[in-house]
């Protein structure tokens, strides 16, 4: 594959968590990639190592106790995790830049918007006058459809889906080539939540920037991503463009998480959840991480790691089930 | 029915900034206003003492010793026949500097070090609170003895003494809030926006850690006006003829039988201070945190 194409590329990264109680395994082995433009979504359970992997790209996970043991991440061609302290500072918010799970909190109470959306651009423009940064942060207000004459207010004074307007605003303030959503919709009721996937869908069109979704709701995967990577206990069981997720869903994982959701032209009593509980990080099991609540379980499962099978193009899965013959990648 | 519509009013929301919510919640609190007011009449005569009365602080008139209160002296004159009013008026000067300075040191010196213990945790945490631990275990009035006999007397040292001994109260009150502020999500959403760390501290951190500060300062100013008094009382403080109230006291304390006025004056001039900062501070926390009230 063309490797200068590639925006952001994460090669087989580990990330332990080093506690008194154990080590938590929260990412192992994460294989991704993102090309410009494009979304990435990536979905699974609570616990799966989904903000740990994001927040390594943008290198603000807490050291100590978080330890990358392995592992690269390439953005344009050079890895993250060898830049300094300040040369990671001028990629954050200008070049890569996050939106946060809950916008009640991702707000300073005691600054108003504008002054928010003021400082990200001013830590990265350090030239521009003051009234040139406040003339940006106003269109950049308007361009998420919030009216200049409320930049003055304080956030207490905006609806949820309001804040997250702004918090959306903040991120795109210095057009980064990538943002980063940490379920930006997961604290806001359905119909904002369509409102701000909408929102977040035009203005990635129109500034061209790629984006890393991370949530646990399929139907936000259907709106608004192109690739779907499946995590599964700090791994990717699973990882294809949208339709081949939703068409061709391959891992008993995916599957799984499929039949969660009540179907419509069928009368169904009851949701068919996966059973158990995902495995703790502490001490996950042996071999597939998922061998304990998977309904194929072979023997094989129990003892070996499955290896990655790419199954058509793009289409990757890690499962015993598809390993002999039909893979015809690794 | 349909002139239902026209009776819906619109309804002005009236905009006020933060410092006027606070003014508003502050003036509706009667005690706390009777201390602005005795702030503002001790400020009023620390500016004003030399137009405020006819004498010198310092001019002795042995013709007038230890005069009772009279309609010229209305707090009656010293052992050296100087007028008490007077010197009580130009001792306003010293107790306010000593107050506001010695707090200014502490406050600035606390939260700094405060800040820096609750931020980065770890090591630099453990290594900045023994040795605020160290402060704490010295009694106040014993450190500022020592520190005040090691650097000697006189209004700066004093100062510095009282400045010195008060930095673990806001150190730990800073740390603290530091402490509950560094989770918050719009401390990482910060960090994710590539800001440094002294940048978070001072835009993000300290508006939000400022209101039990500003209690404490205020609360503290009282207390560093007590500290002085007490400091000039024992002999280290601000030396005499400089008219300090814990030195006049300090004199008065010889002629107490004879003449009660050259201590009560000065004891009241004390009491009045240090009431009118813990009214404004009880009345500041009140209106900075209306949470706290019931």
């Amino acid at each position: 594959m063309d490797n200068t194409k590639k925006l952001l590329e994460i090669k087989d990264l580990t990330i332990h968590y080093v506690t008194v109680d154990g080590t938590v395994r929260a990412v192992e082995n994460l294989d991704l990639s993102i090309n410009a433009g494009e979304t990435l979504g990536l979905v699974g359970e609570t616990g799966a190592g989904k903000t740990t992997s994001v927040k390594a790209v943008m290198k603000i996970l807490p050291v100590p106790p978080a330890k990358v043991i392995s592992g690269q991440i390439l953005f344009k061609g050079e890895d993250i995790l060898k830049k300094s302290k300040k040369e990671m500072r001028k990629i954050r918010g200008a070049k890569i830049s996050m939106i946060f799970q809950d916008p009640m909190t991702s707000l300073n109470p005691v600054m108003t918007v504008s002054e928010q959306i003021e400082e990200a651009i001013g830590l990265h423009n350090p030239k521009k006058s003051r009234r040139e940064i406040k003339k940006l942060s106003d269109e950049m207000l308007e361009t998420v459809g919030i009216k200049a004459e409320r930049s003055m207010d304080y956030p207490h004074q905006f609806s949820g889906g309001m804040k997250q307007r702004v918090v959306i605003a903040m991120a795109l303030a210095c057009n980064p080539e990538l943002i980063i959503a940490d379920e930006p919709t997961t604290a806001l009721d359905v119909t904002i939540q369509a409102q701000v996937l909408d929102l977040m869908k035009k203005l990635k069109d129109k500034f061209n920037t790629s984006m890393i979704m991370i949530t646990h709701d399929l139907g936000v995967v259907a709106e608004i991503c192109d690739y779907v990577a499946i995590m599964y206990s700090g791994e990717v069981v699973e990882h294809g463009t949208r339709e081949h997720i939703f068409h061709n869903a391959l891992h008993p994982y995916t599957k799984g998480l499929f039949a969660c959701i009540p179907n419509l032209y069928e009368d169904e009593k009851r949701l068919k959840p996966i059973k158990g509980l995902t495995p703790d990080p502490v001490n996950l099991p042996k071999g597939c991480k998922f061998h304990p609540r998977c309904p194929y379980a072979m023997e094989i499962c129990s003892k070996e790691s499955p290896k990655t099978a790419m199954m058509d193009e793009g289409h990757m899965v890690k499962c015993h089930l598809y390993k002999e013959g039909m893979a015809d990648g690794k | 029915m349909a002139t239902q519509s026209e009776n819906i009013e619109i309804i002005e929301v009236k905009h006020r900034t933060q410092l006027q919510e606070i003014w508003r919640r502050y003036k509706k609190n009667t005690r706390a206003v009777i201390g602005l007011i005795m702030l503002l009449i001790l400020i009023f005569s620390a500016l004003f003492a030399s137009v405020l009365t006819p004498y010198d602080p310092l001019e002795t008139n042995y013709s007038l010793r230890l005069e009772p209160p009279n309609a010229e002296h209305p707090f009656g004159t010293d052992e050296l026949g100087r007028d008490i009013l007077t010197r009580i008026l130009y001792g306003t000067r010293i107790s306010l500097t000593v107050g506001l300075i010695a707090v200014s040191i502490s406050s600035i010196t606390g939260c700094t070090l405060g800040s820096i213990a609750g931020y980065y945790g770890g090591r630099i945490d453990n290594i900045i609170m023994r040795f605020i631990d160290v402060i704490m275990a010295i009694p106040g009035i014993l450190l500022n003895i020592s520190i005040v006999a090691a650097l000697g007397t006189g209004l700066q040292n004093v100062m510095i003494a009282i400045g010195i001994s008060s930095i673990p109260g806001y150190c730990r009150i800073m740390r603290a809030s530091i402490l509950s502020l560094r989770g918050q999500e719009f401390i990482e959403a910060s960090k994710a926006a590539g800001a440094k760390d002294f940048h978070i501290i001072t835009t993000h951190i300290w508006p939000n850690a400022m209101a039990p500060i500003l209690i404490q300062a205020t609360l503290r100013i009282g207390g560093a006006i007590l500290a002085c008094a007490s400091m000039s009382f024992i002999g280290l403080g601000i030396v005499p003829p400089t008219p300090e109230w814990g030195a006049m006291l300090s004199t008065g304390r010889d002629f107490l039988r004879d003449a009660p006025h050259l201590t009560a004056f000065p004891g009241m001039a004390i009491m009045f201070s240090v009431l009118a900062m813990n009214l404004m501070g009880d009345g500041l926390r009140d209106a900075l945190d209306p949470k706290l009230k019931d």
